[in-house]
């Protein structure tokens, strides 16, 4: 069997009893991408040389006994972590090339773990989308078919996790980023408790819903690689204090009693079969399997996107201020004076998307609008995370679908925004609470397109997701679905 | 002129005397080669993240607490965003709607003793913004970013003020309490102590408020009190020709002494605040408040007080004693020095501080810091008129010297011989002489017309080159006018 295939769990496992080496891994990870990504078209930034030194440094510690946790796995990392030995550009002309002088939290971390990093892989601009086509670097198609988006903004990572390009990827996740493209994939993805893991070195979005997370195969992966990736940070002011419990304990913890909330706001009428199906059969696994399952009620779910909508895009409008042209990255050709190397920079750095939502944050912000608007969605914001506070006081964990439908086609809303807004209507509540959130896979529509199943649990509630997760994947098969390799130049 | 009265509120931006910068490790030291004290966090680099000072914040609070401001237990960083090469980020950490502190006060008294209490709003906490040279580079301009991320304190008055010379009294007596609490240098010329003024004008007795002008770049109290004159001059003369202000920002052109406009509130900025989501609020607890005020340094005011109290000095005396903390301090070394050596006085002391040495500080332009005679030097030579070894009028000539030369007391007056002479023998003699050579004024003196005492001590003195101890001189020349 191709060793790209295997989980990061079961790869450790080869590692360590020598029957694999990560020279040979990680090159079967490169062989890969140059079988499929110009087609797939997963990464931005490939480091091969820096990946198999890397991988022969895992080797030599391999052989020496007691490597650190992650040792020798080939990872894929979302272009929107900082790193010194590779260009980090966030899918957008404006940071095309740059090289930042420090390292992100999160790939240090997974560095010191042993992790080999293979590249960097393609998402929406600054992470603003659904579907990774605002990316400046073109768009990545999606494994099963590519026609058809892999979501987003995480879509480079859950393509190169899905397709075999790398075992496992690092995702971020403001409205859905990580869950949305892992459902799309049928790859498992958990955007963790907001402060959880550090932002330091991740480029910003929405600063008060960004939140770093793993993109896997598996559950039991999501865990692995959560346990390297969380835990206090000083360079982050609003990373959580509290060290992070050991994940694999709660894996194998029987479901048995568990109470699990069903939000009839996450059920719709409209809600299609090809979705509506395959959640209704995990339900039954779940009851079978001894949990109970308690309809709640969310009653400020409706209210999601527009809050979203209008605190996403403040905080970016901001966040973006500081590409002007001046300091680093794009700068325009000649300009005439300061307000034109400001305006032409900025015109010709950003893409549409970006520049949209710059528009529409500083709008909300302005003097006159920010107590209709930024005040107001500040106040919904707060009694979204008190409907969840409530519903957790009756359930341990809810389940409801990741996205409204299956992978859609390429470019079949890119010019409808609010239709491209919608694909998140049931992750961004998630984020606006700071809750933890895990998208597993839980069925194939038509038998090829992955349907994706979300749990959200409390705050710093991961254990009780990996729980639940872990045990639906021992009594499934649907997260050891993989989509057959395309070949490059598949699609037209 | 009289007709009018002008209201004046002033914005101080204070630096605060931390070793590194607000949300990173980078010194604060001042001239420094430009953008070598320059780290990805405040050059805003993409990812980068703020991380909090507790020493900034520590000072924030002494100062609130020394102001009697309420210190919030609870306060918020916000972002002002606009554009400028010179602010990395597009945007400035600040505090907007929840500042760390919020009212307090601060007296000031004129020269004739009159006191007035002035409100104070609020404190909060900033950072500083770089610094962009325009000069010799034709066509282009550069940007230093030493101070960006530099942590600032914006102390902002109540339209309390009524007059340029009372706006000069608040500033003098803000920077003595910041450099008192240890939290800011006021060195103005550094720019450490910045100010703005907002100014406006009204009929003597009106109680509203006219419309105002804010006044930027003053970077001396001089230059505060130019800038607020003149800007009142062109008021009146406004309304005077029957005109009306213009609410706008102007520069203080300190070459020209004059103001100009900057930006009318037309052009004015839409700063967008909104709470910063880098960083959690700021939380203070009651204990750790309590601990700072513990801590809290002795302050003018109390000082002041004790000054009054412990040594007998007037309010007046104590009051300029204590304006500035290296000047109380070079006054208590000396009253040490003094009390080492068995003497009190400590009004004569205060007398010598505010005299002569002020005197020749103001003179020659000098600070305290700066006085070529030190406290103990000082207290040395006090120490020899206490003694008797010089009269003193003597004192004055060898301070003066002191002054000039920075010589110690002893050896200028063993060099040139000015000890007074308490030698019976000497003044004995030098009596007899004058006694001798005047016998008209002697039989005067013994037919008794005493007046021609004074005659005959002033003789005696021009003999003995006016070092004979006086009180000697007068014993002895009475016994003998007697026999
Ligand atoms: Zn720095």
């Amino acid at each position: 069997m191709n060793p790209v295939h295997l989980s990061l769990t079961e790869a450790a496992r080869l590692l360590a009893d020598r029957s694999l080496s990560a020279t040979e891994l990680t090159r079967a990870c490169l062989e890969a991408i140059r079988q499929q990504d110009a087609t797939l078209n997963a990464f931005i930034t490939v480091a091969e040389p820096q990946a198999l030194a890397a991988a022969e440094q895992a080797d030599q510690q391999l052989a020496k006994g007691d490597a650190p946790p992650l040792t020798g796995l080939p990872l894929a990392i979302k272009d929107i972590f900082c790193t010194t030995d590779m260009p980090t550009t966030c899918g957008s002309r404006m940071l095309k090339g740059f090289l930042s002088p420090y390292e992100s939290t999160v790939t240090r971390r997974l560095r010191q773990a042993g992790a080999v990093l293979l590249g960097k892989t393609n998402m929406d601009e600054f992470a603003m989308g659904s579907s990774t086509e605002t990316s400046h670097f073109g768009p990545t198609r999606n494994p099963w078919d590519p026609e058809r988006t892999p979501g987003g903004s995480s879509g480079g990572s859950a393509v190169a996790v899905a397709a075999g390009l790398a075992l496992g990827a690092t995702g971020t996740d403001t409205g859905g980023s990580i869950r949305q493209p892992a459902a799309l994939n049928g790859i498992t993805g958990l955007k963790p408790t907001y402060g959880r893991v550090s932002r330091y070195g991740m480029v910003a979005f929405a600063s008060s819903l960004d939140q770093a997370g793993p993109m896997t195969r598996s559950v039991e992966d999501a865990a692995l690689l959560l346990q390297t990736m969380a835990g206090h940070d000083p360079l982050d002011a609003t990373s959580i204090p509290e060290d992070p419990p050991r994940y694999a304990d709660s894996l194998e913890r029987s479901v048995k009693g568990l109470k699990i909330g069903l939000p009839k706001e996450y059920f719709p009428a409209e809600l299609t079969d090809a979705i509506r199906n395959p959640l209704h059969e995990a339900q039954e696994l779940f009851r079978r399997l001894g949990a109970e399952l308690v309809p709640v009620s969310l009653p400020h779910t409706s209210y999601a996107i527009q809050t979203y909508y209008i605190l996403a895009p403040a905080e970016a409008s901001s966040n973006l201020a500081r590409y002007d042209g001046v300091k680093f990255g794009y700068r325009c050709q000649q300009p005439r004076d300061l307000a034109d190397l400001y305006c032409r920079s900025r015109a010709e750095g950003f893409g549409a998307e970006v520049k949209r939502r710059i528009m529409l944050g500083t709008y909300v912000l302005s003097s006159g609008y920010y107590d209709a608007f930024y005040r107001k969605a500040q106040k919904v914001r707060r009694l979204i995370a008190d409907d969840f506070a409530a519903a957790f006081r009756e359930v341990d964990v809810l389940l409801t679908p990741t996205a409204p439908d299956v992978a859609f086609r390429l470019g079949e809303k890119t010019d409808d925004p609010v239709a491209m807004y919608l694909s998140d209507i049931f992750t961004i509540n998630v984020n606006l609470a700071g809750l933890p959130a895990l998208s597993l896979p839980c069925g194939l529509h038509e038998g090829r397109l992955p349907v994706g199943m979300q749990l959200i649990g409390p705050p710093l509630g991961e254990e009780v997701l990996f729980q639940t997760g872990h045990a639906f994947q021992r009594n499934s098969d649907w997260h050891r679905r993989r989509p057959q390799p395309v070949a490059n130049g598949a699609a037209s | 002129m009289s007709a009018y009265e002008v209201v004046i509120g002033l914005e101080v931006h204070a630096q605060m005397l931390t070793a590194s910068k607000i949300f990173c490790g980078c010194s604060t030291r001042f001239g420094a080669e430009a953008n070598t004290q320059v780290c990805p966090v405040c050059a805003a680099f993409p990812g980068v993240l703020p991380v909090l000072n507790r020493q900034a914040v520590e000072f924030a609070v002494r100062t609130g607490l020394a102001i009697e401001g309420e210190v919030r237990t609870v306060s918020e960083y916000s972002r002002k965003n606009y554009f400028y090469p010179d602010l990395p980020a597009g945007y400035q950490i600040t505090q907007y709607e929840l500042p760390i502190v919020l009212g307090g006060h601060l007296e000031i008294e004129d020269e004739q003793g009159r006191r007035r209490r002035i409100g104070i709003t609020r404190i909060h906490m900033e950072v500083d913004a770089g610094k962009s040279l325009h000069e010799g580079i034709p066509g282009a301009s550069w940007v230093d970013l030493n101070r960006t991320g530099v942590p600032l304190m914006e102390i902002v008055s109540e339209p309390d003020l009524r007059s340029a010379e009372e706006a000069g009294l608040y500033l003098k007596k803000l920077r003595a309490l910041l450099r008192c609490l240890g939290v800011c240098d006021g060195n103005m010329e550094q720019g450490s102590l910045r100010c703005d003024a907002n100014v406006s004008i009204r009929p003597k007795g009106a109680t509203t408020f006219g419309t105002r002008c804010e006044i930027k770049n003053l970077n001396s109290i001089r230059n505060v009190q130019r800038a607020i004159a003149w800007e009142m001059e062109r008021h009146i003369e406004i309304v005077e020709d029957g005109g009306s202000i213009v609410q706008e920002t102007r520069l203080w052109d300190a070459n020209k002494g004059e103001t100009r406009s900057m930006r009318s509130k037309e052009e004015a900025h839409d700063y967008r605040y909104f709470p910063e989501p880098d960083l959690p609020p700021l939380l203070l607890t009651e204990e750790r408040i309590a601990k700072i005020r513990a801590a809290l340094p002795e302050l003018p005011e109390q000082r002041r007080a004790r000054f009054e109290a412990d040594y007998g000095l007037s309010g007046y005396d104590a009051g300029v004693l204590t304006a500035a903390m290296e000047l109380a301090d070079y006054f208590e070394t000396a009253l040490g020095v003094l009390r080492e050596a068995g003497f009190q006085d400590p009004k004569g002391v205060a007398n010598w501080v505010m005299g002569d040495l002020l005197g020749y500080l103001n003179r020659s332009g000098l600070e305290i810091g700066d006085s070529p005679v030190s406290s103990t030097q000082l207290a040395r030579l006090l120490i020899m008129v206490l003694e008797g070894t010089i009269s003193g009028k003597m004192a004055k000539q060898v301070f003066g010297q002191m002054c000039a030369s920075g010589g110690e007391p002893e050896a200028i007056v063993a060099e040139q011989g000015l000890a007074q002479v308490s030698d019976q023998g000497a003044i004995a003699a030098a009596i007899d002489a004058v006694l001798a050579a005047n016998p008209a004024q002697v039989a005067q003196y013994r037919a008794g017309k005493t007046q021609v005492m004074g005659f005959l001590v002033g003789q005696v003195m021009k003999a003995t080159k006016g070092q004979a101890n006086p009180g000697l001189l007068n014993t002895l020349l009475t016994e003998k006018l007697k026999g």
